[in-house]
Order: structure tokens, then C-alpha cells, then sequence
């Protein structure tokens, strides 16, 4: 049976992708989980994931061709069908229908070897700021109009700073959520004593390349809270809430050069530490080679986002749509802090949540913050 | 003699004749002459029943001699009345070359501008009746060289209802080409239309991808050869210059910076013609909104032969109007 391999959404603010790469061929196989191609994103170089048991029949996109969410990529030839051989040859892409008057004529160079330029095309050229020596370039013949504007059009987003169009992306998202979800904020402190503590004692017993991060018995806490607690964990679509089955907590990580990503750590209330930390050491490496899975991209249910022990003490963090809740974790620091009757210096994390109202309110966020806190004051469970 | 009130149709040739029919029963001092214009009522029948209708004073037949009745008409025009002079064919009209370049050119020039020469002479035009060379040159085009005339050339039924009486109100002599081919067109009188101007040049036809400047009989192959071009997916803009003596230079410019690609279809000779005029003017005030050469379609410069085929082989027709835009617009074509 035949397939059509679409351009999957990559996030709420994705429209279009360019094709980067085929991982696969036409006849060969691909499994359900694996990259068949690369695409480039405003969030950059993602691997599109399969989700079928299939042959590659023919790829329809060629690289370098930028193509809207939802287009068909490939097509594929579903084994549980019985499909038949492998289509031989890919199918060209189809070209934009040209206008119908263009018969291209081939042309012996100009004599003398001066470029041939109508004079409407070079004044085109010049407000365009194509320049000649490109359309000598594009080819033997004489350079019209319609030539230069095509040059412009092709040159046209002068390679939009993938930066520039990371910054958009967020933008667009947090606008959107900031529009469209009623966030509410509460905070909380917590003493984290008992938790760095219990670490210290952990990663001193396990070669380096083992230790465990802080921010992970976090990010951990976050989804087991969020697996006890219901409200917090899936998305709200068309203002319905539609909790999700498995936790998958996006970690916001930062991209270098500026710009962030929110990759997602699969049901991480599943998973003990150890395998955890393995997972997000990937996540994080792969994020900075620009090589994340669209699964990733788009699992996550709910999202931690921490500033580290350089950022500010508190943060009021924005939902990533659709998820309907964010925890914020801010600098852990030496506080005066008061235990049993004594004002003591403790490391204190202090917790922010936004969720979304239209789901829960500030008594069950009150109730998921104070799990967090708990859970956090007895990591040996975590 | 009443004014069309909804939409009419008829003949070129009637519309012709309304014109001056309207002509000589609105102004006393319009009279029309010329060879056979009355009795047998013209060559090409334009002046048919006039004579019945306005008697022999207003309705003249002249002897066979252009420069005599030109020269009467020039007389006529600077004494006050305001005179239609009848060439059979502008080859005839070589007769009267000294008259009309000479006198009627020159005088209000001469003068100082106290002596206007307020005459309108009208001439038949053009080739594709088989008349052979001395009936069907286009020579318009050497009249359009001279300053001191306005040379007008009606391409449609309007314009050939119309014309004359702008002819009429101009100071200064009019040299008015109606084509041979056009006579026996049919078409419609646009309703509520009472004049027509002598100054501008008209879109008869829109398009984006070249534009088609002609007039007089090659308006219709320009016509003709749009429509075949639009089924091929080409929009050509045809542009009836109508008045050659002198240009619209701006609808001119206009139609080439809208398509960037100019064919000229003029049915006189190449060199020296009203195309050639045009390309260079195009080449002097928009040479850089060309996207491809000017391409020319006129007649092969040869003495307009007698023989069918071969009449037709010399004339500008539809398909080597279509053939020309469709080298132009290939890839570099035309060049």
C-alpha cells in the first residue's frame, strides 16, 4: 500500500520547512522511529522521524526545496500491505507551471564575449541589487527581465540569520500564548539542603561522566509531580484540556549564539536518574550539533525551565502552547532560612509555576508546587 | 440627417459618409471636392448621393488634375471655407506633393502665423484589392514627415465617423488616410459617441507581455493576431497610434513601459517608415524599459505586386504578426 510521507508540524509556530537531507533512498527500508530525512526549521536541523513499518518508494522533494507544513515529502510503500517493489526512479519534482511561451532556445555566446543584458533587465538588475556578474553567470543566453527578477526572487530572504528567525519563532509563540492562554503565577521556596546533600553523596560514589545534575532531580520531581497531580500534564486545545498519557518534560535548553529549545525527555517519570541524565547529556549534545528528532520536538507535555546558578532568583516563566504548565526553577543560593526556630543559611531553590487557567487553578498549582517541594526533600526516592 | 441615438452598425465606408455628411449640413463653409465625388460618387463610394443631397456647389468634381484642386482647395481654406479635398489614392497624390508640402505646409509658417490653412484632404490608402503598385502604396508615412500637417488614419467605425470633424476644427491642413480594406468593414457606431480626438493614440486591445502598435488597416491583423496569440497563453496590447503627424509619444511610452516588448506593424515600407519613427523614439525615451529589440512587421519593399500570392506575401499579415511575437518573447529571442 501506498503512503504519502508528510511535512509533520514541528510546533506550534512552524510553517514551512526546507528539505536539508534524505537519510533514505528509494528501496530502502525504514522502521517506525527512524530519521528519513532532515529538514531545517527556524529551530534548526531537525531529523524527521518515520512512523511506519515501510520501503521508500519515491522522494517528491528535492533538497533545497522549501516546502509548507503538511506537504508530501516522499511516498512510501507500507510493508504490512504486501507492497510490490520499489518504484525505480524518483519522480522529478514538479516544476511550478512556467509560463507557457518560454521555449528555451539555446544560444551561442554574445560575439565579442560582452554579456547580452536588455536594457529593462540590467536597470532591474541594478535597483535589485543583482548583480551582472551573476546574470552573466546564469547562463549563455541574453538576460531579460524576467531573468533578473527570478535571480532576486531566488536570492530574495538573503539567508534570513537563522538566529534572526529562531528569535522569531519564540516571538511567535509566546505571543501566542501570551494571547491566548490565561496564565496565573505562584512561587515558592524551597530548602534544598537535604537534595544537594543526598547528590554530593551520589556523584561521589560514580565515575565522573555519571554524575548527576541538580537541575535533573528537578526536572524529575516536576514529572513525577506531574504524573500525581492531574491538570498540569498534556495540552488544551480549542480551550478543551486533553491530559496526556505519558509524562515528557521539555527542558528549555540554550542554544549557543542565543535562541532556545525545549526538547523533551520521554517519560521521565518512568525513568530512574541515571538514565535520565544519559538522555538529556544526548539531548543536549545533539541541540547544539543542530540534530534533534521531530518526536522531541513535539512530545513534550509539560516544560521545566531553569536559569542556572548564574540567573536570577526568580522567574515567571511563559507556557509553550499547548502544554498548560511551565515550572520555573531560579538560582539555587545560601538564604537565611528558618529551621526550627533558628534562622540558619540553607541552599534555597526558589519554584515559580504559570499555568493555565482555563485548566486549574491556584489551589491545585498550590498543591503541585508543594508535591515539587516534597518530592524534592526526599531525592533518594526520586 | 440625424445623429445616432443607440448603437448602429454599419460600414466603414457609411461611417465615412456620415461624417461628411454630418460635415456639410452643420457648416456652411464646407465644401467637398475631388475626382468623381459626385456624379459617380467616389471610387470607393464614400460620397454616394452627397451630390443629390447638397448640390453641385458643395459637391464638386474636379478635372484630373491633383494639383489643380488641391492648390483650388488651399485657396478656398485661406479665404475662409473650410474645403474637403478627395485624393483618390495618396499614389495620386504625388501630383499634388508641391501643393500640399510647399503651400499648404508652409504658409502659416511663412506668415508668421496670419495665414492658417484650415484645410482637411482625405485619401484612400493601402494595398490587398490586388490594384497593383500604383493604386496600393502606404506612403502616409512620407506625409507624416512634414511639419506644418496633421496626418491622421481612422482604424475603426468611430474613427471614421469622427475624425473628419476634428479634421474640420483643426487650424491647420489635416491630411485624413482611410485604407482600401477598411471600406467594406462592418461594426458598430458607439452609441452616444458625438466626437472624436486627433490627439491620442488608443489601447485597443490590453496586454501585459508586448504590445502591437499599428494603425489604419493593420489595426484589424493586429487584432486578429492578439486574439490567436491569448489562446496561447500571450496577452499582447495592441495600440492604434491613429494620429502618425503628430505622435502620442507618452501613450506611446506608456504601452512599452507596461510590457517591455514592442512590435510595430505598419504597412509601408520599412526603411524611412512610421515604424522606424516610432522604434527611434522608443530607443530615445525608454531604452531601458526594453526587455527585447524592437521587432518591425511591415511590407517587403518591393512595388506592391499585382498577383494574389504575391500581394499577400508582401503584406503584413496575422500569422507573420504571430510568428514575430512569438520569436520576440522566446528565450532571447529576436535578436
Amino acid at each position: 500500500m501506498q503512503v504519502d510521507f508528510h511535512l509533520p508540524s514541528l510546533g506550534a509556530d512552524m510553517e514551512s520547512a526546507t528539505l536539508v537531507q534524505w537519510l533514505k533512498k528509494p528501496g530502502e527500508a525504514v522502521h517506525r522511529g527512524e530519521a528519513i530525512a532532515v529538514v531545517e526549521t527556524a529551530k534548526g536541523l531537525i531529523d524527521i522521524e518515520c512512523f511506519d513499518e515501510a520501503v521508500v518508494g519515491s522522494l517528491i522533494v528535492q533538497p533545497g526545496t522549501k516546502v509548507p507544513v503538511g506537504a508530501v515529502l516522499a511516498q512510501l510503500l507500507s510493508e504490512t500491505a504486501g507492497a510490490p517493489p520499489p518504484a525505480k526512479a524518483a519522480v522529478p519534482t514538479p516544476a511550478a507551471a512556467a509560463p507557457a511561451r518560454l521555449s528555451p532556445a539555446p544560444l551561442a555566446a554574445a560575439p565579442g564575449g560582452r554579456a547580452r543584458i536588455s536594457p529593462a533587465a540590467r536597470r532591474r538588475a541594478h535597483e535589485l541589487g543583482v548583480s551582472v556578474e551573476a546574470l552573466e553567470r546564469a547562463g549563455a543566453g541574453i538576460v531579460h527581465l524576467e531573468d533578473v527578477e527570478h535571480l532576486a526572487a531566488q536570492a530574495k530572504p538573503p539567508a534570513p540569520d537563522a538566529r534572526d528567525a529562531m528569535r522569531i519563532a519564540i516571538g511567535n509563540a509566546m505571543a501566542r500564548s501570551k494571547r491566548e492562554i490565561p496564565h496565573y503565577y505562584l512561587a515558592d521556596t524551597v530548602d534544598f539542603s537535604t537534595a544537594r546533600d543526598w547528590l554530593a553523596s551520589y556523584n561521589a560514589k560514580v565515575p565522573v561522566g555519571e554524575r548527576i545534575l541538580e537541575g535533573l532531580l528537578i526536572v524529575k520531581a516536576v514529572a513525577l509531580a506531574a504524573a500525581r497531580c492531574s491538570g498540569f500534564n498534556g495540552y488544551c486545545r480549542d480551550g478543551r484540556f486533553e491530559p496526556a498519557s505519558a509524562v515528557n518534560v521539555g527542558t528549555a535548553i540554550a542554544v549557543r549564539g542565543g535562541g532556545l529549545v525545549a526538547p523533551a525527555l520521554l517519560g521521565a517519570d518512568r525513568k530512574d536518574l541515571p538514565a535520565l541524565m544519559r538522555e538529556f547529556s544526548d539531548l543536549v549534545t545533539r541541540v547544539r550539533s543542530g540534530h534533534m528528532r521531530s518526536g522531541e520536538f513535539t512530545a513534550a507535555t509539560i516544560t521545566v525551565t531553569a536559569l542556572g546558578e548564574e540567573g536570577a532568583e526568580l522567574l515567571w516563566p511563559i507556557i509553550n502552547p499547548p502544554q498548560v504548565a511551565i515550572v520555573g526553577s531560579g538560582r539555587i543560593a545560601l538564604q537565611p532560612w528558618v529551621h526550627e526556630g533558628a534562622v540558619v543559611a540553607r541552599p534555597v531553590l526558589s519554584l515559580s509555576l504559570a499555568a493555565d487557567h482555563r485548566v486549574t487553578d491556584g489551589r491545585a498549582g498550590s498543591r503541585f508546587l508543594r508535591t515539587i517541594a516534597e518530592l524534592l526533600a526526599t531525592p533518594a526516592k526520586l | 440627417m440625424s445623429e445616432p441615438a443607440a448603437a448602429v452598425r454599419l460600414t466603414y465606408r457609411e461611417a465615412a459618409r456620415q461624417g461628411l455628411r454630418a460635415a456639410l449640413a452643420s457648416d456652411p463653409r464646407v465644401f467637398l471636392m475631388g475626382e468623381d465625388v459626385g456624379r459617380y460618387g467616389g471610387c470607393y463610394a464614400v460620397t454616394k448621393g452627397l451630390l443629390q443631397e447638397f448640390g453641385p456647389e458643395r459637391v464638386r468634381d474636379t478635372p484630373l488634375s491633383e494639383s489643380a484642386f488641391v492648390g483650388a482647395g488651399i485657396g478656398a481654406a485661406i479665404a475662409g471655407m473650410r474645403p474637403i479635398v478627395e485624393i483618390m489614392t495618396v499614389n495620386f497624390s504625388l501630383l499634388a506633393l508641391d501643393q500640399i508640402l510647399n503651400n499648404a505646409a508652409t504658409l502659416c509658417h511663412m506668415s508668421g502665423g496670419q495665414v492658417n490653412v484650415p484645410l482637411v484632404i482625405r485619401m484612400a490608402t493601402g494595398a490587398g484589392r490586388q490594384l497593383a503598385a500604383q493604386h496600393s502604396h502606404s506612403l502616409e508615412g512620407w506625409y507624416a514627415h512634414i511639419p506644418g500637417l496633421r496626418v491622421v488614419a481612422p482604424g475603426t467605425i468611430d474613427d471614421a465617423r469622427f475624425m473628419l470633424g476634428a479634421a474640420l476644427a483643426c487650424p491647420d491642413p489635416v491630411l485624413l488616410f482611410e485604407h482600401i480594406v477598411l471600406y467594406n468593414m462592418e461594426g458598430e457606431l458607439t452609441a452616444g459617441l458625438a466626437s472624436a480626438d486627433i490627439d491620442h493614440a488608443a489601447i485597443r486591445r490590453a496586454g501585459r507581455d508586448v504590445v502591437l502598435m499599428t494603425y489604419g488597416g493593420s489595426l484589424h491583423k493586429c487584432l486578429a493576431a492578439a486574439a490567436a496569440l491569448a489562446s496561447e497563453g500571450i496577452e499582447a496590447e495592441v495600440l492604434d497610434l491613429r494620429t502618425l503627424r503628430p505622435l502620442d509619444d507618452a501613450a506611446i511610452m506608456d504601452s512599452v513601459r507596461r510590457t517591455h516588448r514592442v512590435v510595430i506593424v505598419d504597412e509601408g515600407w520599412r526603411s524611412g517608415s512610421v515604424a522606424a519613427e516610432v522604434t527611434t523614439r522608443i530607443v530615445e525615451q525608454a531604452f531601458y524599459d526594453l526587455d527585447a529589440p524592437v521587432a518591425r512587421v511591415c511590407t517587403a519593399e518591393v512595388p506592391i505586386p499585382y498577383p494574389k500570392h504575391l500581394e499577400d506575401a508582401a503584406l503584413p499579415s496575422p500569422e507573420r504578426i504571430r510568428e514575430t511575437v512569438q520569436r520576440l518573447l522566446a528565450r532571447g529571442g529576436a535578436s
